[in-house]
């Protein structure tokens, strides 16, 4: 692993099959840029979740697990943001319908959960439609100086 | 590492040890295939033991969610005992602290069954 030990800016940037040791790979991948960014044990927990729940969405709602799609990861550390960009190749979704994970209706649901984790982890969330077809992602996370 | 799971007896209380990551995959399934079997052959007092689950995503919360929902309907308890700092806060962010009935220690956690 290359040393950064003054947390030089940094960007990595990966094209990955569509499965869940992706998955894997990407949260990996990412808290070794940002542990060399120099960020603590709990927003490096919150970072991972982040990305984890961001490429299962990828993968598995997105690009459904197809072997003729890729899921991009781009990750960049400057020295105010950290900022992590994912994107598929899917149909797309209408994230306003996404149903309230809190609300009593829904809390016992098995599933639903992954955005609003992501929202609740991160400092910045954002969804947009790409063309011609999928979506991505952007996470950020601010650095703060110590 | 995925999950892994132990059952053994205290009394009329099954006790589940599982430890490792209960992700999306081999490790949300393992626990559902276990707590559907345990439920099938008629355990009525289920306690997960979580005191060494190392991660846990939005899937495993799901099955977390699922299988107190099987074995509620049932007719049965499903407890949680010895949550780490990561799982408690996932499960307070998402307002499901309340609804698991929590345990710090297995003692007392077997004598809350009914």
């Amino acid at each position: 692993m290359r040393e950064n030990k003054n947390h030089a800016p940094e960007t990595l940037e990966r094209s990955l099959d569509s499965t869940l040791e992706s998955v894997d790979s990407a949260e990996e991948l990412a808290l070794s840029v940002a542990q060399r960014a120099g960020f603590d044990e709990d927003d490096l927990m919150k970072i991972g979740m982040a990305v984890r729940e961001s490429m299962v969405n990828a993968v598995v709602h997105g690009n459904r697990y197809s072997a003729n799609k890729k899921v991009r990861l781009l990750v960049t550390h400057s020295s105010e943001r950290f900022t992590i960009r994912i994107a598929d190749e899917g149909d797309g979704f209408d994230a306003a319908n996404i149903p309230d994970p809190l609300a009593p209706e829904n809390l016992m649901r098995t599933s639903g959960r992954g955005i609003f984790l992501i929202r609740s982890f991160m400092d910045e969330f954002e969804m947009r439609h790409r063309e011609p077809r999928g979506t991505e992602v952007t996470l950020v996370k601010y650095v703060v100086s110590k | 590492m995925s999950v892994k799971l132990n059952t053994r007896q205290v009394g009329d209380v099954s006790v589940v040890d599982v430890a490792g990551r209960i992700t999306l995959g081999e490790g949300s399934s393992a626990l559902r295939d276990m707590l559907r079997d345990m439920t099938s052959k008629g355990s009525k007092k289920i306690l997960l033991n979580l005191g060494e689950v190392s991660y846990i995503d939005s899937s495993g919360i799901g099955e977390l969610v699922s299988g107190f929902t099987t074995v509620t309907n049932g007719g049965g308890q499903l407890k949680l005992l010895g949550l780490n700092k990561r799982v408690k806060d996932l499960l307070q962010i998402t307002k499901l602290y309340t609804v698991f009935d929590v345990h710090e220690d297995e003692a007392s956690a077997v004598r809350s069954f009914a």
